[in-house]
């Protein structure tokens, strides 16, 4: 497990210095726009990433998550717009470009043939490190990520969690300024993912940049200084996570009650939001908390009514979904 | 631009990482140095008694054919090589860890050089086992050392060729499968020239097309430079034309497709 205080002053990570607001943007991208024949993935989207921040890509499966990250990073072109990294154009000088950058894909990126080890030295190899620098970043990159005990083995045998660690440190061996990171969590168990949090964190607060896409509201809300929405290849909104929050309506209970005679009271007392006769549901505007469950409850007790089934619903990418597109994200059930 | 000047680095870092997975792949590394040894064993034992008497030369049988279908075993040895790099290449191409490296300054081309300069150190393998067996079962080459020299020039100018080709077919494939049956025709191409039997026992349109294909005279060259005869001048620039015309056409398909691909 991670003793992060300990691997903090085993790293020696040099301090870029946060939120540096005086140079370039880390990412800039002007009127970006990609389309695979008929199908417009990016519409002119419009990115700039402060140097030493997080900024979160969220959009549902295909809305060009992976296409923006293939082109910010050099590996396609864009059919128009412009795209700058720490002040150097991807397109004319992506030689430069990739010397800045670390990418971790969507899909992982390792040699399935060499042990865990073997791929990070490769890494140095190509970064031109002098052998003894390569080895002892290799080292201190198992030993921050956990991977010690499996440095040995080859990636196969690795859990979901441990290929994804085996490849972000892989991205980590050329000391790169912007880190781009697509789904790193997506199909990780969610202790996985806390790790994943962790070192994201982590990289951040020696002053990385990091660009990194995600189909979780929560991803976004717990990592991410600034949360873009991506739908129909259009950044539909901008924000901080409280500013994005804001859009969302807050969220609600969900009752479905036993008799047909009680609907009507139950909507007036409990002040019910939405109400459907025929399925006996209502819908309470309300948060989780404890407080205003319980007085829901007792609301509930004192008018005698009979509940089969309640479910807290709390704000998720959907909402925001639902809030700034007027449907939902997925072809779920559509409670509203 | 900047990585030009990695190119010697990158391709020798790319080398070491072939190496390992020639390694890692025993199996397939093994099966592509015996199966030149199985051809030479097959064509001696079975079909030599035979197709040594046709031969036509003063002692005839086994022996005989021994001594004639070597540098034609050598050749396959060429072709088998080049059809498992031909299936290295497409496999990696299928690997995440191609864009890894599209996405990092270095040398791209490497990624290619470093398929290549293994596929040539596994025909050179392939090429010495063989030989050796031939040796362990009686047959005798007469070069002298500076022939030898020739000979290993010869071997790596063609792998080099051949190689090039398949990692073109490599890059190109849609998937392994399309890769491994691609250079199919390099398997076949020796049974079509001078490897088993030599042209002039072939009909009319098919012996022309057998002397003029690029196995024909290879194979012509390595087995003078093998009997130690000397080697016939418009063999030697078929030999180095078809290697240098597919050598390039390979490289250039090859570059185009792997910088292209998305
Ligand atoms: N190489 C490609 N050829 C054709 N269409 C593609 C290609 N790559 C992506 N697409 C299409 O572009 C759209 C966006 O894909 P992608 O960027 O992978 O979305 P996301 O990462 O957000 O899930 C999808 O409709 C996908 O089918
Ligand atoms: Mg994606």
């Amino acid at each position: 497990m991670f003793d992060l205080g300990l691997l903090f002053a085993l790293y020696p990570h040099t301090n870029r210095g946060t939120m540096n607001a005086s140079g370039p943007p880390a990412i800039e991208a002007r009127g970006l726009s990609k389309a695979y024949g008929e199908n417009t993935v990016l519409d002119g989207i419009d990115i700039t990433v402060p140097s030493g921040s997080v900024y979160a890509l969220l959009g549902p499966n295909g809305a060009g998550k992976t296409t923006t990250v293939k082109i910010l990073s050099t590996l396609i072109g864009a059919d128009r717009g412009e795209a700058r990294i720490g002040g150097c154009d991807v397109f004319g000088d992506a030689d430069l470009v990739r010397t800045k950058i670390g990418v971790t894909g969507q899909f992982a990126a390792v040699d399935r043939l060499l042990t865990g080890r073997e791929n990070l030295h490769l890494m140095g190899r190509l970064h031109h490190l002098p052998r003894t620098e390569t080895a002892r970043r290799a080292q201190d990159l198992l030993e921050r990520f956990d991977l010690v005990d499996a440095a040995k083995r080859v990636p196969e045998t690795y859990s979901g969690g441990m290929r994804r660690r085996l490849d972000i440190a892989m991205s980590l061996m050329g000391d790169p300024e912007v880190i781009f990171l697509d789904e790193p969590t997506t199909g990780l168990d969610p202790r996985s993912r806390r790790t994943m949090w962790t070192i994201i964190r982590e990289l951040v607060s020696e002053g990385v940049t990091i660009f990194l896409t995600t189909q979780y509201l929560e991803e976004a809300d717990e990592l991410a200084d600034l949360i873009a929405v991506l739908d129909g290849g259009r950044i539909i909104a901008e924000g901080t996570s409280e500013e994005l929050k804001r859009l969302v309506p807050g969220g609600h209970v969900s009752l479905r009650l036993s008799r047909a005679d009680q609907v009507e009271t139950a909507a007036r007392v409990l002040r019910a939001g939405s109400v459907d006769a025929d399925q006996l549901t209502l819908q309470v505007p309300g948060d989780a908390s404890v407080d205003s469950l319980r007085g829901l409850i007792d609301t509930l007790d004192r008018n005698a009514i009979a509940v089969d089934e309640l479910t807290v619903h709390t704000p998720d990418l959907d909402d925001v979904f639902l809030a700034l597109t007027g449907r939902p994200e997925t072809p779920k059930e559509n409670a509203r | 631009m900047s990585t030009a000047s990695y190119v010697l680095t990158d391709s020798m870092t790319m080398l070491r990482r072939q190496i390992k997975h020639m390694g890692r792949y025993a199996s397939l590394t093994l099966m592509l140095i015996g199966m030149p040894v199985v051809f030479l064993l097959l064509f001696v034992y079975v079909f030599g008694g035979t197709l040594g008497d046709g031969l036509g030369g003063v002692t005839g049988g086994r022996e005989a054919y021994l001594a004639y279908v070597v540098p034609g075993v050598l050749m396959m040895a060429v072709a088998a090589s080049a059809q498992g790099t031909s299936i290295k290449v497409a496999m990696d191409m299928t690997e995440g860890i191609i864009d890894r490296f599209k996405t990092m300054s270095i040398a791209r081309v490497s990624v290619l050089t470093g398929h290549v300069l293994a596929s040539l150190i596994q025909i050179v393998l392939a090429i010495a086992v063989t030989l050796g067996v031939a040796v362990a079962i009686g047959y005798r080459p007469e070069a002298n050392p500076a022939e030898w020299l020739g000979l290993l020039g010869v071997v790596v100018m063609i792998g080099f060729a051949i190689t090039w080709l398949v990692v073109a077919a490599g890059v190109t494939a849609k998937s392994p499968e399309t890769a491994s049956n691609t250079p199919m025709p390099l398997l076949l191409l020796p049974f079509l020239g001078s490897a088993f039997v030599p042209t002039e026992s072939m009909p009319g349109a098919m012996r022309w097309f057998a002397e003029y294909q690029p196995f024909t005279p290879w194979i012509e060259v390595g087995r003078g430079l093998l009997d130690g005869t000397g080697v016939d001048g418009l063999d030697l620039t078929l030999a180095v034309s078809w290697a240098v015309a597919l050598a390039a056409l390979g490289y250039t398909v090859a570059r185009l497709k792997f910088n292209r691909a998305e």
